[in-house]
Order: C-alpha cells, then sequence, then structure tokens
C-alpha cells in the first residue's frame, strides 16, 4: 500500500519534553492527581506557563465520571482544542497523531499530551469488570480472570501454530529486565534468570508470573508543537517521520495471530522513507511478551511466525543489535493505566534527544514506536506505530 | 474421563458453612437473549434476518449488515476448539474459591468465536467440541465446551456441577407423596443418585395406595407434611430444612370447575389454600435455611422444583379456578426465583399439560404420565433448565402462547383447548 494521495509529511512538527511521573504500585490519589503531576512537569521542564497550552490530550481509564472536560476545570486550563483518547495502549502514538495535525492545522500551537491513571487496592478489578459491554457479557463471567486469561489464549494458539516457546518469551522478559535496571522509574528492577522466569507460579496457562503486567499508579505526558517554537524555547526535540493506526483490524481471523500494523507498514515506512533496517529501537507495547512477538513480526522485521526464531538471533538490551523496550517496558516498569499507552513513546523521545535516565542506545538516530490496546472481547482492536527521528538542534 | 463423584463425607457440625457467592451477573439487556434460551434448555444465537449471519458476542446490530432484526436461533454448536488456558488467579470471589478454572476459545462452525467454559473432558486444542448454553449460579447464559462425543460421568465434572443440580448425593424433599405424580418424582429422584428422599403426607392416617412400596425404599423416609398448616410446614422445616439440597413442591388441590359450575368459593379457596398459599407457606419456612446453605460443598442446596401446570399461562375455563391458583403460584414463584438467585440457588417451573390421573379424566389424549413427568424433572435438575413444558400438549401450548397469548386465550374461550 503506498502512501495515500493528499496524505501530508509532518515536517516542521517538533514531539518534546518526555515526561514520567515516578510509579507506584499503589496511590491513594485519583488519577486527576496523576495526571496534574505530569502537565506540572511539562511546565516546569518547558518553561511555559499554564497559559501557553492551547491543546490538551487526556488518554485515562480511570477519570469517571469526568472525562477530559471536567479535567479542563479541574486544572483551570481553557484550551480551544481538546481531546479525550480512550484508545489504551495505543493512546500514546494516537495523541502523537491528533496533536501533530492540530499543530499542523493551525488549530492549535502547543498541545499538552496526558495520560495516567491511579491504581487503588481494589481498581483494576473493577476496570477488569467493566471494561466493555462485549468484555462485561461474554468474557468476565467466564473465570474473570481479565487480560491474563485473553492473552493466555492467544499465546497458547500462538505457541501451538508457530512452534514458539515459554524460552523465547522468557528472553524478551530477561532483557527488558536488564534495561530496567538503570531506568529510576522501573518499579520491577530485581534480575530475574530464566529458571525464575518458568518456574514463576502459574496465573493463567501457558502465561506465569513474568509474563503478565504488574498494574500500578503513574503518569506520562509530551508536548507537541512547531519545530521552530521548540528551537525558540531551546527544547530538544524528535521529528515525526510517519505514523499509522487501524482499529477491529482482520476481524475474519477467529484468533488474533496479528495486528493492524500488518495493514498498515508499508504506508508507515513509504511515508517515512525508511525501511526496518534504519530503525536503531524498538519501544514495542509489551503487557505480554506474545503481543511484542506480534509486533517484530507485523512491523516488517521478519515473516509471521518467524517472530521466536528472530528472538533467538537477536540481543534485546541498549548494547544489543535489536534493542527492545530500552527502559524495560511495561513488564518491568509496570502498567499505569493508560499511561502504559505512552511509556513507549516517552522513553523513544529520551533516547532520541539526549535525555535518558537510563541505558542509552548508542547513536541512536530513528526509533519505532508501537501502541496497542483495547481488549474489547477477544483480541486487541487498536494498533499503531510511529517512526521518530533525532531532529537537529 | 471424570472422576465420578464420591458420596461426600458427613458434614463437621463444628465448621462454617462457606457462604454463597455468585459468578458475576451482569449483563447487557440484548446479551439476556441468550439466557431466554438457556433457561429452556436451548443455545441460540442472534441469526441476522436480513443476511444470515450468524454473531456472537450478542449485539444491537448486525456485524455483517447492521440489521437490526436479530431473532435468536437455535444453533447445533459444533465447532474447533483452537486455544486453551487453566486460570490459576481470578479477579472474582466466585472463581477465587474454585480454581484451577479452564477455558476454551471455540470457532463455531456458523462462524464465530466464542469464549466458553470448558467441561474436564474435552482433550487438547484444536480438538473437536460441541457448545451449549446452560444457566450459571447466578441464573445467567453461559457457553460451556463439551467433547464431541459423551462419555461416562459427565456430569460430575467439577465446574459443570456449579452449573447444574443433578440430584446425584444430594437430599430432596418431594411435598406430596400421596399421587402417583409424587411417587413417580421419589422414585426418579432415587434413581437418579439421591442420597435421601423425604416425602410428606397430609393425613398419614389415610394410608394412600402406593406409599408403603415406595417407603420400602432405603432411601426414601415418608414424614407428615400438610402444607394447608403453617404448624406442620415450619415443624417439618425444623427437624429437615437445614439438609434439604432439592425441594420438588409437587402438592395441589385440583377440581374441574368454572364459575358458573359451582357456586361459592369453597372449592377455590381450598385450591388456593394448597397452590397458591401452600408454596407460600413453604417458601417462607424452607427458603432461609435452603439460601445459607447455596455454596456447602459439593453437594450444596441446589433446586426449588415447582409443579404447576401449563394452565397458569392461559385460563382454561373448563379448570377455570384451578388455573387461577396455579397462575397465581407461577406468579409467586418469579418472586421466589429473584429471591433465591441471591444465593445461587435455581427455582425451576414445571408447566405440565394435563396429566394422566383422576381430575383430568374427562380430557381427551395425550395426557401426561406421572412417569413422564417425573423424569423431566429430574433431565431439567441434571442439565440446569429453569422452565420446562412438559409433554406434547404443553410444548403445543407453549407455542402457541408464545406467538400470540390472545389468540390462545380466544382459542380456549371457544373450547378449542387442552
Amino acid at each position: 500500500m503506498s502512501t495515500r494521495i493528499g496524505r501530508a509529511a509532518y515536517d516542521d512538527i517538533a514531539v518534546a519534553v518526555p515526561v514520567t511521573v515516578p510509579y507506584q504500585r499503589h496511590s491513594i490519589r485519583g488519577s486527576h492527581w496523576w495526571l496534574a503531576r505530569s502537565l506540572a512537569a511539562l511546565l516546569e521542564r518547558s518553561g511555559l506557563r499554564k497559559e501557553d497550552v492551547d491543546g490538551v490530550a487526556v488518554s485515562s481509564f480511570l477519570l469517571f465520571p469526568d472525562t477530559a472536560v471536567g479535567l479542563m476545570q479541574h486544572f483551570g486550563l481553557s484550551p480551544r482544542w481538546l481531546d479525550h483518547i480512550p484508545m489504551g495502549g495505543a493512546s500514546g502514538v494516537v495523541a502523537l497523531r491528533r496533536a501533530a495535525r492540530a499543530v499542523q492545522s493551525g488549530d492549535a500551537s502547543i498541545v499538552a499530551c496526558l495520560a495516567g491513571d491511579t491504581n487503588h487496592v481494589d481498581s483494576f478489578r473493577h476496570t477488569v469488570a467493566s471494561f466493555s459491554q462485549f468484555a462485561r457479557d461474554a468474557v468476565y463471567p467466564y473465570g474473570s480472570g481479565g487480560p491474563n486469561a485473553s492473552f493466555a489464549f492467544l499465546t497458547d494458539n500462538y505457541m501451538r501454530s508457530y512452534g514458539a516457546r515459554r524460552e523465547d518469551f522468557g528472553k524478551l522478559c530477561l532483557a527488558q529486565r536488564r534495561n530496567a535496571q538503570s531506568f529510576p522509574h522501573a518499579l520491577l528492577r530485581k534480575p530475574l534468570t530464566l529458571t525464575e522466569y518458568l518456574e514463576a507460579r502459574p496465573i493463567a496457562e501457558p502465561l506465569r508470573l513474568f509474563d503478565c503486567v504488574m498494574p500500578c499508579a503513574g503518569a506520562e505526558g509530551f508536548l507537541v508543537l512547531a519545530s521552530e517554537r521548540a528551537r525558540q524555547l531551546g527544547l530538544p526535540h524528535a521529528r515525526i517521520l510517519g505514523t499509522i493506526e487501524r482499529h477491529n483490524a482482520y476481524p475474519e481471523d477467529p484468533i488474533q495471530v496479528r495486528g493492524g500494523w500488518a495493514v498498515d507498514r508499508e504506508e508507515l515506512y513509504a511515508q517515512a522513507g525508511v525501511g526496518p533496517e534504519n530503525v536503531d529501537f524498538l519501544q514495542a507495547y509489551d503487557d505480554y511478551p506474545v503481543i511484542t512477538l506480534m509486533q517484530i513480526e507485523d512491523l516488517g522485521f521478519c515473516a509471521k511466525g518467524e517472530g521466536a526464531e528472530f528472538v533467538r538471533r537477536h540481543e534485546f538490551g541498549t548494547d544489543g543489535d535489536f534493542p527492545l523496550n530500552t527502559s524495560g517496558g511495561q513488564l518491568s516498569v509496570g502498567q499505569a493505566g493508560a499511561a502504559g499507552g505512552f511509556l513507549g513513546l516517552v522513553e523513544a523521545l529520551r533516547q532520541l534527544t539526549g535525555q535518558v535516565l537510563g541505558a542509552a542506545v548508542p547513536d541512536a538516530r530513528i526509533g519505532l514506536v508501537s501502541g496497542f490496546g483495547m481488549i474489547n472481547y477477544d483480541r486487541g482492536l487498536c494498533s499503531g506505530a510511529t517512526l521518530l527521528a533525532r531532529a537537529a538542534a | 474421563m471424570t472422576r465420578p463423584l464420591e458420596r461426600p463425607p458427613r458434614k463437621n457440625p463444628v465448621l462454617p458453612t462457606r457462604l454463597p457467592v455468585l459468578p458475576p451477573w451482569q449483563r447487557s439487556r440484548v446479551a439476556l437473549g441468550l439466557t431466554a434460551g438457556a433457561a429452556e434448555g436451548r443455545f441460540e444465537l442472534q441469526v441476522c434476518a436480513a443476511c444470515g449471519a450468524t454473531q456472537y458476542p450478542p449485539r444491537e446490530a448486525c456485524v455483517r449488515c447492521l440489521g437490526t432484526e436479530l431473532p435468536w436461533r437455535g444453533q447445533s454448536g459444533g465447532g474447533e476448539l483452537i486455544a486453551e488456558t487453566r486460570l490459576a488467579h481470578s479477579h472474582d470471589v466466585f472463581f477465587r474459591e474454585r480454581l484451577p478454572w479452564r477455558l476454551g476459545m471455540v470457532r463455531l462452525d456458523a462462524g464465530p468465536t466464542v469464549v466458553a467454559h470448558l467441561h474436564g473432558d474435552v482433550t487438547a486444542a484444536p480438538a473437536r467440541v460441541r457448545v451449549g448454553a446452560r444457566l450459571d449460579k447466578a441464573g445467567m447464559a453461559v457457553l460451556v465446551c463439551f467433547p464431541e462425543k459423551d462419555v461416562s460421568n459427565m456430569a460430575d465434572d467439577r465446574q459443570l456441577r456449579e452449573m447444574t443440580c443433578d440430584p446425584k448425593y444430594r437430599k430432596a424433599l418431594v411435598t406430596d407423596g400421596r399421587t402417583a405424580v409424587g411417587q413417580a418424582l421419589a422414585r426418579a429422584l432415587v434413581e437418579a443418585g439421591a442420597d435421601i428422599v423425604w416425602v410428606g403426607q397430609a393425613e398419614p392416617w389415610k394410608r394412600a395406595a402406593g406409599l408403603d412400596t415406595l417407603a420400602a425404599l432405603p432411601q426414601v423416609t415418608l414424614l407428615p407434611l400438610d402444607l394447608t398448616d403453617a404448624r406442620s410446614v415450619q415443624e417439618l422445616a425444623a427437624e429437615i430444612g437445614g439438609k434439604v439440597d432439592i425441594l420438588v413442591n409437587n402438592a395441589e388441590h385440583h377440581r374441574a370447575h368454572g364459575i358458573a359450575s359451582r357456586p361459592g368459593t369453597d372449592v377455590a379457596q381450598a385450591e388456593m389454600e394448597v397452590n397458591y398459599f401452600g408454596l407460600l407457606r413453604l417458601a417462607q419456612a424452607f427458603g432461609p435455611a435452603m439460601r445459607a446453605r447455596g455454596a456447602d460443598g459439593q453437594s450444596s442446596a441446589v433446586a426449588w422444583v415447582n409443579v404447576l401446570s401449563v394452565f397458569a399461562l392461559s385460563n382454561f375455563p373448563a379448570h377455570g379456578t384451578f388455573s387461577a391458583s396455579k397462575a397465581a403460584a407461577h406468579s409467586l414463584s418469579q418472586c421466589l426465583r429473584a429471591e433465591m438467585r441471591a444465593a445461587g440457588i435455581r427455582v425451576i417451573n414445571v408447566f405440565p399439560g394435563p396429566i394422566d390421573d383422576e381430575w383430568n379424566q374427562t380430557l381427551p389424549p395425550p395426557k401426561l404420565a406421572p412417569v413422564a413427568l417425573a423424569r423431566a424433572v429430574v433431565a431439567a435438575l441434571r442439565d440446569g433448565v429453569e422452565d420446562v413444558y412438559s409433554g406434547d400438549v404443553a410444548q403445543e401450548w407453549r407455542e402457541r402462547w408464545h406467538e400470540s397469548p390472545k389468540v390462545l386465550e380466544r382459542e380456549l374461550a371457544l373450547g378449542s383447548g387442552a
């Protein structure tokens, strides 16, 4: 698929100010608190005033009964452009896309993209129980396993269909845990051995403890603005080479073995003018390792079904030949609700703008960020990806 | 092959009884269509009237053509198990108490992929399977994946038994043993493996025919029970109420009268005393103890069966006052069902057509044999069905009533009835 006629490039758009509000396993604060910390950090780090922010994009699962609208009165903001993006793990890429077009068209000049969620002791159960109409009608009454059960099905089928082994998933989890050891905000930094991974307590077979993200509280944020403005403000920033999103791809597949990236990846690379071989690191959505393998395949790094073999042939540390989830990913940092959909994008920005908090990928110039979200019934519906590049200072 | 169930040890009265909790019961209104079919033992999915697409989960519009006429149609349930898991963790208290729990994803031959509870005898994926709908402890329909062909002891599967009311190793009360129906029910429960069957008899001095042979069965014990007498009901509840797992209320008073054929209200009152107030007295006396035992181990309290009449749906004028009393009992049973639901106890309503007994003597055949009714009750307990239309007449009435209650009413008024 070639770039569609009239689909404009993202020239002169800057992505800047990667912000992570340090995560906590549990929090007695509301999601509003976490989003406020993210916005405050964006202002503090950019030197902008609250009044300068005229566009806001918000992603959060636990704002109810509020939406982005209520949040504006909560924060005393009067933006001329506002978006609420309920797309879970794809919300980072989608927020970037929406915000970039808003700035490009002049509908907003500085857009704060915020994602965050709290995590009370019992809030994850509530989120899972009422996640969607299909989940409430046709999934939750079946054992109430939440996403663990859904990904257990996908993992079971993937392993049988393509010969992937638990050791392959384990290799990814161990590499990410090593990456997390230098990342100060990761909640799980204790080194993990393959034996510990393989023999961890079962959660939803074939998944065991270290295959599953740990829910937590946290927030992420970044700014989208014109490159010129970013330079005036002295903000290190990245450029957008290309982006895609897709929802409910391949509905005819009886069980998910691929995501929307496979539909749109050629367009992504064509718009960016680069190929998979030019990518210096990948930030993949990793709530469970099987979905990382699907992204490696669907984003064109190897053919469908060859993900496990790819894992066996490559090393995934920041110093490896295929740096992956360089802050440790959600599997080591934690999954702070919708902030999980921002984590990879924010880390990519840090890698491309010389602001790393942990280990840096040497000479990283182009990063690929991939998002995946919303197990509405039996599969994740939202997918997105973006290629970002280091911008000249 | 499922390991056959073993007789549970005697309960230690010092240990606390586990309190009943329910699996998640929240559903959208459109999803309750699955429950409506499962309540009568059918597995139905939405099939688009415009394009014929079969879909699941239930939707407000057709996933293929956006049509909104989506009648529920019976399914064979054939399909292939394409993925499975065994949960060792659950967010819900009900399942947490019952881990591990096996689940599967099945691609139905009809098209959709469904998530289903996995019967223990289903072999590893990929495997040919058969999906059916069952009511769970919350009274909500869920899908269950069975092996393609039946194997021994299937009903004893640990997960399936949470959705059925199998009499095996359970204790049952049949409220009236004096009738052929009552005796057939008691025998059928014994044959189904019930541990104890208590059989009530009003006016024990009358020594109703057949009771002596019934009482000779080692599982059967006769006890005095008169549903028109609150004290009699309360005394029996005090004696055995805390042990009854399945209560079958078959006691009824039946006379063949309309309004004009019998001046006065004495017959109608006598019918109401047994058929309506009798049920109310039973429910007040036995309901609380049964509700407390909704999760009492392998042989918990599970079901309350009301033998109503298909005349409860629409009045049969030749038996007009009897019809009215059964309609009242039907309405009350819906209240009982709502109240028992919180404890996971199923209320099963049986709507037999005319039974082959002296009160239906003048009605033409076919008439329902008492053993056939008893078989239907045991089948309902085993399959976890909640509304049973027993016999050809009842099936036909149900169909006529379902299609148009008004047309049926007029047909009955014109005498083209049962």
